[in-house]
């Protein structure tokens, strides 16, 4: 009876047999058809442990360290590998909510969920001891040593720059970075970025699903090592930086000086400033808010972005265009009827006609109007169209309306008018008369203080100059960079420059503009020049170089709503800074201090 | 009787290499599985591969003591000892020791043993037993239920246990039921009903009821024999509906949710690759990356440096997998069919009905086991956690494959003298 089964082994059988070939079947395809497992058991196995280079270092003129590096850690996160973790405890740890766990979880998982990215970053070295310890219990997260920026003195904030998180749109630009990198942000930690960052080395370390290490993975044949980041050095100096900033405080505007035989930058201040300081570490967020809502605006560079007008600075260049135009000669006269003076007043009161030095130390406007009148209309040129052309040239071989494109960030170019744009605002009837503002340094002319600083450094150097530039050299202090090794020669021939010289000294004697800004035994030349502020107060401005022969520092000050020519407030600073610069000291207490307690912000 | 010959005499020596053969291969997976180079010696007892060693060395001498028992204790004992089982699983709910979930395990001083291992062996004797019977057909009600019951009461003991995988095993007697004449109906009824219930998970019960009416619309169009009997046909059709409802009152209500989530990972309707997922996903990391020829012993990385969980016992293919490749693991697969295949023909052979029914039972255990152990790992069956018979980490569960099948082996030796 029950033989009648035995058929039904065969049934039996097959059902085996099915499962059997279906397995093998299933086994060929995720074995030998189906790669992409053994891609993912790479990721799973190996974790790329990515080195970091510490950052180029920053040094001033001298050898001091402007910015250094700090170890911190960073907190990192494979969300995969993230397991069933008591998130109350680890919230605890790391002093944050719950709800900042998931958001930062949510973040790192969306940029990828088994690559390593950045949890929480910057913990302290104590807080890291501690977490170092428990850190096996929670799987998935793992510790990782990163450098960051730290300042051994508060100066030239904007001029360093700052380091920052890559955001999205880095990410997109260059595939060097990964989320939760640092970058360069701003200023010089932005334009040398590539020189500063050095280059992300990598170790392969296995590890298993706990996250324990279990060794380098192929005996390190695939690690890379980390390159350090290059140095830079600077031609800032040091205490001349911190001295500008301190004479500058609780007043707006900028000082900029320039060795004018190299074009290094010796001090860059924009004023108000801040601590670097604070854009470092974890209040970095909080303090940038502070800054981009201050209303003095201490993150605009005003030394590199603020526009003026050169005002009676501008005078000096004029003259120049003058003599190489043969539109005037040293001894060429004019008169000035002072206040009555058309179609530009005199507000000095000095002796009449005048010749060019005594122009210059007067600051006169008729005499400068007259000049200005005869380079337009010089025979040499068939009309004024022409002639402004040729002006306009001369100009603009100082480096004026446009930029230095050096490893200045943010530069405005300024504004020198061409002969086109006057045809098209006048549809084309003008002559010297329309433009006459030009000839005082207003008008449509606008300068930004480092291009006032590096028109004093021509005037210094007699006729060129390196394009103003704050690092000298990269990697090594004799490797050096491509600014510090392009001369630009002016239009004007060097002989020309001496008579102008000359008036810049007297400024600076007794009975000139400037008398505030002589020093004992050093000769200065210098030239004030009060803008014209349609918002405010006049700002003041004084340009000036030291000593005569032999130039050591060109410097151009800004002080903005000043309310004076620029002989009250401008030349002092100016001189004071030349001061510390040539002695090392301070003699001048008095004058110190009537700078020093000064606030000249409106408030 | 016939004077003494050896232990050894008229066994089936197939099956005693192929088990040999796996076990000695568990051991050495395990061994990789776990391998810890600070005690790089395969028999060190402190490490899993040496304990597993162990228990090896005495499933052994379990299996010489099964040879030298006379063949006729166990057909006498079988209701005894499938008793004394039931006692046992039952001890167990009371004073077991609860390990992930489960209230399966028995402490005996240093060493616990499962006995829901145990009561596979002793079901299968009495089952073997009671469908030896003379009189047995199952076309009858009555025989049918009292061999269902002696099927339920293990299963549901286990069940209360916690220990789904190893409840569901009793289902593999559903093959020694039709090889014994139940009908071959319920055989495809269950694979029917199988089907439609992954088949409504997965796509919706609408559009299964949709296919449901079409079918029945086509076979009332088609078969002429259908249209006489279309009251048979429209029952059909109502109970097929009623069971496509229910399927998702079951899965909500009935099953537990990691049970769900395990279905759900299957059908590829959730990637949690977290929590099931999790297991599976690493799982088939760990085999693909095998290749065709393996990463070689010792060599895996996925399960050495264990992103697969449980890699030494519910998950230990996973290291045949890797280390062995697409070679090592189909061959594993290929021992597994000789071996069941083998069962079958020993079986065949056999002039007793009670070890014919016994020798399906083992096949049936062991094919149900490795099935579900394998198709779990490559991702063709949900996570079920039973072990992969003589391959797997576990004393309990060796030695009860151990005695399983030794006894039958022993009952074969004497397929010639009986009768």
């Amino acid at each position: 009876m029950k033989s009648n089964f035995s058929k039904r082994k065969y049934v039996i059988i097959s059902i085996f047999l099915v499962i059997g070939l279906v397995y093998i079947a299933r086994l060929f395809y995720i074995q030998v058809y189906e790669d992409k497992y053994i891609l993912s058991a790479q990721n799973n196995v190996v974790r790329k442990q990515v080195i970091y280079p510490s950052r180029g270092l920053i040094y001033d003129r001298k050898g001091y360290v402007l910015v250094a590096n700090d170890v911190v850690y960073d907190l990192l996160i494979i969300p995969n590998q993230l397991k069933s973790i008591d998130t109350t405890r680890f919230c605890e740890l790391l002093s944050i909510t719950k709800e900042q766990f998931q958001e930062f979880y949510t973040k790192a998982r969306q940029y990828s969920p088994y690559k390593a990215s950045l949890f929480m970053g910057q913990l302290p070295k104590e807080e890291f001891a501690y977490l170092q310890e428990v850190l096996y219990e929670f799987p998935g997260f793992f510790v990782q040593k990163r450098t960051l920026r730290r300042y051994p003195f508060s100066v030239a904030a904007l001029n360093l720059g700052d380091v920052g998180e890559v955001n999205r749109s880095d990410l997109q630009r260059n595939s060097y970075y990964a989320l939760g990198d640092y970058i360069g942000k701003n200023g010089l930690e932005k334009y040398y970025e590539d020189e500063l960052r050095g280059k992300k080395g990598a170790e392969y370390i296995l590890v298993d699903v706990f996250n324990r290490e279990k060794g380098s993975y192929k005996d390190g044949h695939f690690d890379t090592l980390a390159i350090q980041g290059k140095n830079l050095y600077t031609g800032l100096d040091l205490e001349l930086q911190a001295y500008g900033e301190k004479l500058m405080h609780n007043k707006i505007g900028s000082i900029v000086a320039i060795e004018p035989a190299s074009g290094e930058i010796l001090s860059l201040v924009s004023s108000p400033t801040f601590n670097p300081a604070m854009l470092v570490g974890r209040s970095r967020g909080e303090n940038f808010n502070l800054l981009v809502n201050d209303s003095l605006k201490p993150l605009y560079n005003r030394a590199l972005m603020a526009t003026y007008p050169p005002g009676s600075t501008f005078k000096l260049i004029n003259a120049l265009v003058g003599l190489q135009e043969n539109a005037i000669n040293p001894k060429t006269q004019f008169s000035c009827n002072g206040p009555e003076t058309l179609p530009i007043r005199c507000s000095h009161n000095h002796d009449t006609p005048l010749s060019l030095v005594y122009g210059i130390q007067e600051s006169c406007n008729p005499y400068f109007w007259e000049a200005f009148r005869s380079i337009l209309s010089n025979s040499k040129y068939k009309n004024t169209h022409e002639a402004y052309d040729g002006w306009f040239k001369i100009v603009k071989s100082f480096g004026l309306g446009e930029k230095f494109n050096t490893d200045l960030m943010y530069e405005s170019s300024g504004n020198l008018p061409t002969s086109n744009y006057y045809d098209e605002v006048y549809r084309g009837r003008w002559n010297s008369m329309t433009v006459r503002s030009l000839s005082i340094g207003q008008g449509e002319l606008l300068t930004t203080p480092i291009q006032l600083a590096n028109m004093v450094a021509i005037l210094a150097n007699r006729g060129f100059y390196y394009p103003p530039h704050l690092v000298r050299a990269i990697d090594e202090p004799e490797n050096l960079t491509q600014s510090a090794l392009t001369k630009n020669q002016v239009l004007v021939d060097s002989i020309h420059f001496e008579k102008i010289i000359e008036g810049m000294e007297r400024v600076t004697q007794m009975y000139g503009t400037a008398w505030r800004a002589s020093l004992d035994s050093i000769a200065v030349c210098g030239k004030t020049g009060t803008v014209q502020n349609p918002h405010g107060k006049d700002h003041s401005v004084f340009i000036a170089f030291a000593p005569k022969e032999n130039p050591k520092i060109a410097i151009a000050v800004v002080v903005e709503n000043a309310g004076d020519y620029g002989g009250t407030w401008a030349a002092p600073i100016a001189s004071l800074m030349m001061e510390n610069y040539f002695y090392g000291e301070i003699k001048r207490k008095k004058k110190e201090k009537r700078i020093l307690e000064s606030d000249l912000i409106l408030h | 009787m016939r004077g003494r010959k050896s232990i050894f005499h008229n066994i089936d020596w197939w099956l005693v290499v192929i088990y040999l053969l796996l076990v000695s291969l568990g051991l050495f997976s395990i061994y990789s599985a776990v391998y810890n180079p600070e005690h790089p010696s395969l028999f060190d007892s402190s490490q899993l591969y040496g304990s597993q060693f162990i228990w090896i060395i005495t499933a052994l001498i379990l299996a010489l003591a099964i040879l030298m028992i006379d063949m006729k204790f166990f057909t006498s004992f079988s209701y005894l000892i499938y008793g004394a089982s039931m006692l046992l699983l039952i001890v167990v709910l009371i004073f077991g020791q609860e390990v992930a979930g489960s209230k399966s395990w028995i402490n005996f001083g240093n060493f616990s043993l499962q006995p829901s291992e145990f009561a596979k062996v002793a079901t299968n004797l009495a089952l073997a037993r009671y469908l030896s019977r003379l009189n047995i057909n199952l076309k009858k009600p009555k025989n049918v239920i009292i061999a269902g019951l002696l099927l339920v009461i293990p299963l549901g003991l286990v069940l209360l246990q916690n220990d789904t995988g190893s409840a569901i095993v009793y289902i593999a007697f559903i093959l020694v039921l039709y090889r014994e004449g139940f009908s071959g109906n319920f055989l495809l009824l269950g694979f029917i009903t199988a089907i439609l219930f992954v088949f409504t998970l997965m796509v919706g019960k609408y559009i299964v009821l949709g296919i449901i009416i079409a079918l029945t619309i086509v076979i009332f169009l088609l078969a002429q024999k259908a249209r006489k009997n279309l009251f048979v046909l429209f029952i059909m059709f109502a109970i097929t509906t009623a069971f496509i409802f229910s399927v998702d009152y079951a899965f909500e209500n009935v099953l537990q949710p990691h049970q769900k989530i395990r279905i759900e990972v299957l059908l590829g309707k959730k990637s949690d690759f977290h929590g099931a997922g999790y297991n599976v996903n690493q799982s088939l990391i760990a085999i693909g990356s095998g290749g065709f020829s393996g990463k070689g012993f010792l060599k895996g990385t996925q399960t050495k440096y264990k992103f697969v969980p449980e890699q030494s016992t519910d998950f230990i293919f996973c290291t045949i997998g890797e280390e062995r490749g697409f070679i090592g693991s189909s061959l594993v697969v290929i021992l597994f069919m000789i071996f069941l295949i083998r069962l079958l023909i020993v079986a065949e052979r056999q002039r007793s009905t009670f070890s014919r029914i016994y020798g399906y039972g083992v096949a049936s255990i062991v094919f149900f086991h490795m099935a579900v152990n394998i198709g779990m790992t490559i991702g063709l069956a949900p996570v079920i956690g039973i072990p992969l018979p003589f391959i797997s980490y576990g004393g309990s569960s060796l030695w009860a494959f151990t005695i399983l099948l030794f006894i039958f082996i022993k009952m074969d030796s004497y397929r010639l003298e009986l009768l």
